[in-house]
């Protein structure tokens, strides 16, 4: 999230897309009823009428996986009608940028494209610089090359016709949605925008995103209080495992992961380090090494110096090109190439889409440990419906784990924010922490090293991990403290601008990752943590002031939010070059006297047009917004391409039908059924508000069973009529892969579309079921239904749009 | 909120997203089991009041003149009525009125003569075989004298439940129904005597399922309980004359016609 949940109150316009926001984020949702209290128009754009469109001030039917399309519209429509923030536009993104002569689109492909292997060599994607190394401008941006002029040529091709007929989605209400956003491009309004899972469970999900971030920086809408971009994270806890890495692409604080053509740290970090000639980029990320070096020493610890390149070569190193997310996991384990597996807090045999291939892998496993406060499907493989645990080979383990209320730690929420929290009660019978169940599982195999040796012994006997208490116990505190940093040795820091030195003790918190060395002297797990702690080892993330100076909900001593405090990112682009807010009423950083005031600013540098200024994006290595965005696996723009399986055979916007750069899984068990007569209706797959995930921890609440008690999917009354289906009737709904049974909920929440002159049906079930619990009926989990394919550049599966066929049974 | 005196509790549909907080909040306050029920092709689940669920959410899918839809929620339970037909007829004493102005309903004292469940206008006390008793929202009387609000509106995320003085409430809700504008309106407050529980509706009351236009309390109740009681408490014989005469008069209660969306009586889910 740029912003945090309270700042949606502070919008005048909140387009929720790609989010249920009002069924999985109700808290959130209050933030959002608040500024409709006030007068922002509440926007919900989703295949379904869901409880969330009930509260909205309107709800647009969209076709499943057609959202670049819809937004791409939008673009066209800001950019035809001269909506855009012309001075944020100029002056914070790269829209007056010149791009190189080797970029080209033609067709739905991108010049670099290897077909054989489905990639892009992004080497054109490259932005022209003058020969002092500064990139080059048009400010009047009339260059048929610069950024500005590119984008509108790529995105007049999404007219509303074109759109329309994608998306499904009326002319008029296109219309309406993109005259209401667009009407926030002014200095003295704010739009934001909210997704969640809806976008992200796309092979398109990060150029959905990256889209919507277009859109916001032509309206000026990054930065600024009641604007932004956000991603509602919530209890599966998106936010914190992407913060802490358990991501097999990056570090903790999204360092990136090494591979093994980088062989030595200084290649490393050539590659990661940002390097840029403009006087007025901070270029923020030229810190990198910093931030790496103090990750290994608090692997390591006094194990690491730098004559060993701080333990940079015990890293474990990714094959170049391989990639290793959930599914490729169990690609591979369905392969017979994984022997064991570790699940931890997770129901894959459920949640992993494509379920007869996961649960046939899991047969392939020579042992399996489960870690988690109930059984699960996954578990349980081994007896589930139609194996045989006679034929199983697999050594399964359970072992009990604490919930979250029977442990302390810290809990990050979307607004980046890391909360304290404390032990309420002591875990049931011999459940412990994960935490502690990892540690004492990792010491004795040290042990088992130490005496024994074995492969790759130097990164585990070398691992610095002090982290149980007197008692033996885990101790998240001291946890916390390791991943903010803390000095190795006595230090002495100076601050030449500020004229300061000041002097830190061995054993001290490091009190902001501004403060990590680059000699080994820090240690920090996290460096986007730091400052979590006070150099006086003060915890402020348990910090509990309710002041707000500002009206507008920041309350910054209210726990404690990554990076530096700070409540709203890039808020320095909320203010003009010289640092006066656009908008008084929503004034959350301001330059006055010669230094920031308000929010924590993006760095103490003054505003752009002052001496010594500096751009606000400064985690950019140019220190403008990215309208080009090079670093995508598909492209600098993005561009509709249909879902791996949609209903149509022929892309309307070019002749890529599916996503270039997504990978194809090739098992005998990945089958694809593409604008097939068998299978005609679009599918998505979704959660709801009574039930968790999976239900692995839901359907044992019997309160929260009996509001939701079995498996459903929901058609629409047009389709059920078609198909002589009744309100409540049994049916069977089926993809090429699998097939569940469920109840029929018939409604007026789903309405056909009209695609390519077409009517296209769409249906949709919760994930929530499974055959575990309850026993009394033949509930199964949706994903028997969903494909194995994912996002280019995340592998985030696409649960959320295939095709199916619906039967009465 | 101030202890002891008539308090109303406002139910907001304008405000409300069906998160079903509030049924799973009562349930735990009144530490009442959750059931095993069916999926009959509704949100609404159980389909109905029953002995368990004191509260629930009726979930409606209406499409109005202009064939404009939209999916309506209201949460279902007791209104708390001031001329509280429950409360008349109740033979024991278990039903009351408390310090609060509330219905209350003395468990120990209910002897399952089920005169309640028919007199209602709201259908809202509901009885169980197993315990030969009826049951129903006390609004939450024991954190009430506590100074504590009802575990619904604790529950409560968006504001769309809320309680306060009686004259509070009625300011807030229609203060609140003229700014929505269009149909809504506020619901409660015009019949049997003023109900402790009030309703902004986003649509016209007619549109509602299960939710009757014109409740009264029924006129054999006001022959029974106003002029052929005081024979009853000479003669106990008087009573069953009343339940005789109540039957002859008014027949059988029946409800209300179902909505499209109402489940059948039969499926009173688990019970």
């Amino acid at each position: 999230m740029t912003n945090h949940y309270i700042d949606m109150k502070n919008s005048d316009c909140i387009l929720i897309m790609g989010s249920n926001a009002a069924e999985h984020h109700p808290m959130a949702f209050r933030w959002m009823l608040k500024a409709k209290e006030k007068g922002a128009t509440l926007i919900h754009v989703d295949p379904r009428y869901t409880r969330t469109s009930a509260r909205c001030d309107f709800h647009v039917p969209l076709r499943s996986g057609t959202d670049i399309a819809f937004l791409g519209g939008m673009i066209n429509y800001i950019l035809s009608n001269d909506k855009c923030f012309k001075e944020y536009v100029l002056n914070y993104t790269n829209a007056s940028f010149i791009v190189g002569s080797g970029y080209k689109f033609e067709d739905g492909l991108f010049s670099g494209y290897d077909a054989e292997k489905r990639k892009y060599s992004k080497d054109t994607w490259v932005l022209e610089k003058e020969s002092n190394g500064i990139p080059k401008r048009d400010m009047s941006l009339n260059d048929p090359r610069c950024v500005f002029q590119m984008l509108k040529t790529h995105y007049s091709r999404y007219t509303l016709d074109k759109v329309s007929s994608i998306t499904g989605v009326t002319k008029e209400n296109l219309l309406k949605v993109y005259e209401v956003f667009s009407a926030t491009g002014v200095p003295d309004k704010a739009g934001t925008e909210c997704y969640a899972l809806g976008w992200c469970h796309h092979t398109t999900g990060s150029q959905i995103i990256r889209t919507m971030s277009i859109v916001q920086m032509l309206l000026g809408n990054m930065g600024i209080a009641g604007g932004g971009i956000n991603a509602m994270r919530g209890e599966p806890n998106v936010q914190g495992s992407t913060d802490q890495a358990v991501l097999y692409n990056i570090l903790p604080g999204y360092l990136k992961m090494p591979s093994a053509s980088l062989e030595s740290i200084e290649h490393y970090l050539e590659k990661y380090t940002p390097v840029s000639k403009d006087p007025h980029s901070a270029n923020y990320y030229s810190n990198y090494p910093k931030f790496f070096v103090s990750f290994l020493m608090a692997l390591f610890d006094d194990k690491a110096t730098k004559e060993n390149s701080f333990g940079y070569n015990w890293l474990p190193k990714l094959d170049d090109g391989k990639h290793y997310s959930t599914m490729h996991l169990f690609d591979k384990m369905y392969d017979g190439k994984v022997k064991g597996y570790f699940c931890v807090g997770a129901d894959t045999a459920n949640s992993t889409p494509n379920t007869r291939k996961v649960r046939k892998a899991l047969e392939n496993l020579d042992w399996l440990v489960g870690e988690n406060i109930f059984n699960n499907e996954t578990y349980e493989f081994w007896r589930g419906p139609g194996v045989d645990p006679k034929k199983i080979k697999t050594e399964c383990f359970l072992l009990p784990a604490a919930a979250t209320m029977e442990k302390a730690g810290s809990q990050s929420n979307s607004g980046r924010m890391i909360q304290w929290k404390y032990k309420a009660a002591e875990a049931p019978g011999d459940g412990l922490p994960v935490g502690e169940i990892t540690i004492k599982i990792m010491k004795a195999v040290k042990e088992l090293y130490a005496k024994e040796g074995g492969p790759n012994a130097e990164p585990i006997l070398n691992l610095y991990w002090d982290y149980l208490d007197r008692n033996g116990h885990f101790d998240a505190l001291k946890v916390s403290k390791r991943l903010n940093g803390v000095f190795l040795k006595d230090t002495v820091i100076e601050d030449k601008a500020k004229g300061t030195k000041i002097e830190f003790k061995k054993g001290q918190c490091v009190p902001g990752f501004g403060n990590l060395q680059l000699d080994g002297s820090t240690a920090s797990g996290n460096w986007v943590h730091s400052g979590s702690f006070g150099a006086d080892g003060e915890n402020k993330m348990a910090k509990r002031g309710k002041d707000d100076s500002t009206g507008l909900g920041i309350f910054p001593n209210w726990a404690y939010v990554w990076p530096v405090n700070r409540r709203i990112m890039y808020n320095r682009a909320s203010c003009d070059v010289n640092g006066k807010p656009w908008d008084p009423k929503r004034k959350i950083l301001e330059w006055k006297d010669g230094k920031w005031v308000g929010d924590v600013p993006d760095g103490p540098w003054p505003p752009p047009a002052l001496e010594g200024g500096k751009y606000p994006f400064i985690m950019q290595k140019d220190g403008v917004g990215s309208i080009f965005g090079p670093g995508m696996a598909e492209g600098p723009f993005p561009e509709h391409y249909e879902p791996l399986e949609g209903p149509l055979t022929k892309n309307p916007m070019s002749s890529q039908l599916i996503n270039p750069a997504i990978e194809i899984f090739k098992s005998d068990l990945d089958k694809i059924a593409r604008a097939s007569e068998k299978y005609p209706y679009v599918c998505t797959t979704y959660s709801c508000t009574e039930h968790w995930c999976t239900g692995a921890l839901t359907r044992w609440q019997a309160w929260l069973l009996e509001a939701m008690p079995e498996a459903y999917a929901e058609i629409g009354d047009l389709l059920a009529k078609e198909k002589g289906i009744r309100n409540g009737e049994r049916i069977k709904v089926s993809s090429i892969r699998g097939s569940v049974k469920c109840v029929a909920m018939v409604t007026k929440r789903f309405k056909p579309f009209l695609i390519e002159g077409k009517t296209v049906h769409q249906v949709g079930l919760p994930f929530n079921y499974g055959w575990l619990f309850p026993k009394d009926n033949e509930d199964d989990t949706a994903n028997f239904l969903t494909p194995t394919v994912g996002d280019a550049n995340t592998f985030c599966p696409e649960y959320k749009a295939f095709m199916v066929n619906v039967e009465k049974l | 909120m101030n202890n002891k005196h008539e308090v109303v509790k406002l139910i907001d549909t304008t405000l409300c997203t069906a998160c079903r907080g509030c049924q799973v909040a009562c349930k735990q306050w009144n530490e009442m089991p959750g059931l095993r029920t069916k999926q009959w092709g509704s949100y609404q689940n159980p389909p109905d009041l029953q002995w368990n669920t004191w509260t629930l959410i009726r979930f409606q899918e209406h499409v109005n003149e202009k064939k404009e839809f939209n999916w309506l929620f209201r949460k279902d339970g007791c209104m708390h009525c001031t001329d509280a037909a429950c409360v008349k007829v109740c033979p024991s004493g278990a039903l009351h009125h408390t310090e609060f102005g509330t219905v209350g309903l003395n468990s120990s004292r209910c002897i399952g003569c089920k005169e309640c469940v028919s007199a209602c206008p709201f259908e809202v006390p509901r009885y169980s075989r197993e315990t030969d008793k009826i049951y129903k929202c006390d609004l939450c009387y024991s954190r009430l004298r506590s100074d504590e609000s009802p575990a619904c509106v604790k529950s409560c995320l968006t504001g769309a439940l809320s309680i306060g003085s009686k004259e509070q409430m009625l300011k807030k809700a229609y203060a609140r129904a003229k700014k929505v504008g269009g149909d809504a309106n506020v619901y409660g407050d015009k019949f049997v005597g003023g109900t402790h529980v009030l309703y902004v509706l986003q649509e016209k009351a007619s549109v509602y399922d299960s939710l009757p236009r014109n409740p009264s309390v029924p006129f054999s109740l006001f022959v029974w309980k106003d002029m052929l009681k005081p024979l009853a408490l000479l003669a106990a014989g008087g009573v069953l004359a009343g339940s005789f005469l109540h039957y002859i008069l008014h027949g059988p209660k029946l409800p209300d016609e179902p909505g499209p969306n109402e489940p059948g009586k039969d499926e009173k889910g688990g019970e």
